[in-house]
């Protein structure tokens, strides 16, 4: 089988993608945490409960940008296809 | 006129953006997209519900019909949560925050329609993004004068650089969180009418239709206003 410059390129593009979203584990993580003090946080206070819900939901979505860069970059290495000609 | 339009026929997964007209101006080579065309749809949807809410507020009773307590409910959520953030401000920027919460709103939950949401295109959201920019960079000026700028150089003039990419990523970042989230709805959503055999295409979807769209979509529409409303908030004082 030949494997043309083109067809390594595409290649590395894929393991690249695959690669960029090892970024998911963090958000993963950050989201849990939160999600876990807004419950413990509801337990302790049920009175506040759409208080700490907001607030948990707004933090969980500002912890979630470095995993959605990484998907953005994955979607671009897929599809775009920015190296080869 | 692009043949590839067959969004809807064909058993190839499909996400992408296709041109649907095209047409010159300036010199230049302009495309009418299915984001445009979705667009137009969405502000038709919101045009007629805010004609409707004028006809039906001009004449409002004591006793509210059906129409006019949803109306007032989405006002008084909106207003509250305006209040929430930007408190005694809240009354100047609740107009501007409830037009972009109805258009975003509106945009997300058009892939129910079938629809390619207009927020999963770059061009949109980065367009938003940057009004809040401005929005937020006019507010710093005029209620901080030169402050606005010295500020950049606090606690110490070594973090410049710093302070002015974060002031930089701002609309950045808000933008590509909101493409972002869509995006991977939209893909999910076309990779799964794309490849699954027809039999996986009843009553499946709809599962994911109520994450996708429904869930993940209103969060970011919330999360979008609640950060504009924060970035104001910080150049207040």
């Amino acid at each position: 089988m030949n494997i043309s410059g083109q067809d390594f390129i595409f290649g590395c593009s894929a393991i690249g993608a695959g690669l960029a979203m090892i970024a998911g584990i963090g958000p993963g993580i950050g989201q849990g945490i939160a999600a876990g003090h807004g419950a413990s946080a509801v337990g302790r206070n049920p009175g506040a409960k759409s208080d700490i819900t907001s607030t948990m939901l707004l933090g969980q979505a500002v912890a979630e940008t470095t995993g959605l860069y990484g998907l953005v970059v994955a979607i671009i290495l897929m599809f775009v296809k920015p190296f080869g000609a | 006129m692009d043949m590839r339009m067959g969004m809807l026929i064909s058993h190839e997964p499909d996400f992408m953006i296709h041109g649907v007209y095209q047409y010159q101006m300036f010199g230049q080579e302009f495309w009418i997209t299915t984001t445009t065309i979705a667009m137009w749809i969405v502000s038709l949807i919101i045009l007629i519900i805010a004609f409707m809410a004028n006809r039906t507020l001009k004449k409002a009773t004591d006793e509210p019909g059906v129409f006019q307590n949803a109306l007032e409910m989405a006002y008084e959520a909106l207003d509250k949560m305006a209040q929430g953030i930007l408190g005694g401000n809240a009354r100047r920027f609740v107009n501007y925050i409830g037009t972009i919460f109805i258009f975003i709103l509106f945009s997300n939950l058009s892939g129910l329609l079938g629809l390619r949401a207009p927020t999963a295109d770059f061009g949109v959201t980065f367009l938003l993004g940057m009004v809040t920019f401005f929005i937020v960079n006019y507010q710093g000026i005029k209620n901080r004068k030169a402050r606005h700028f010295t500020s950049l150089f606090e606690p110490t003039p070594i973090l410049f650089p710093i302070n002015l990419i974060g002031e930089l990523a701002n609309p950045l970042s808000i933008s590509l969180r909101l493409f972002a989230n869509l995006l991977s709805g939209v893909i999910i959503m076309g990779l799964w009418y794309g490849m699954m055999p027809i039999l996986a295409n009843i009553g499946i979807p709809a599962a994911l239709h109520v994450y996708c769209d429904l869930f993940s979509g209103a969060i970011q529409t919330y999360v979008f206003c609640m950060l504009t409303m924060v970035y104001i908030n910080d150049k207040m004082e």
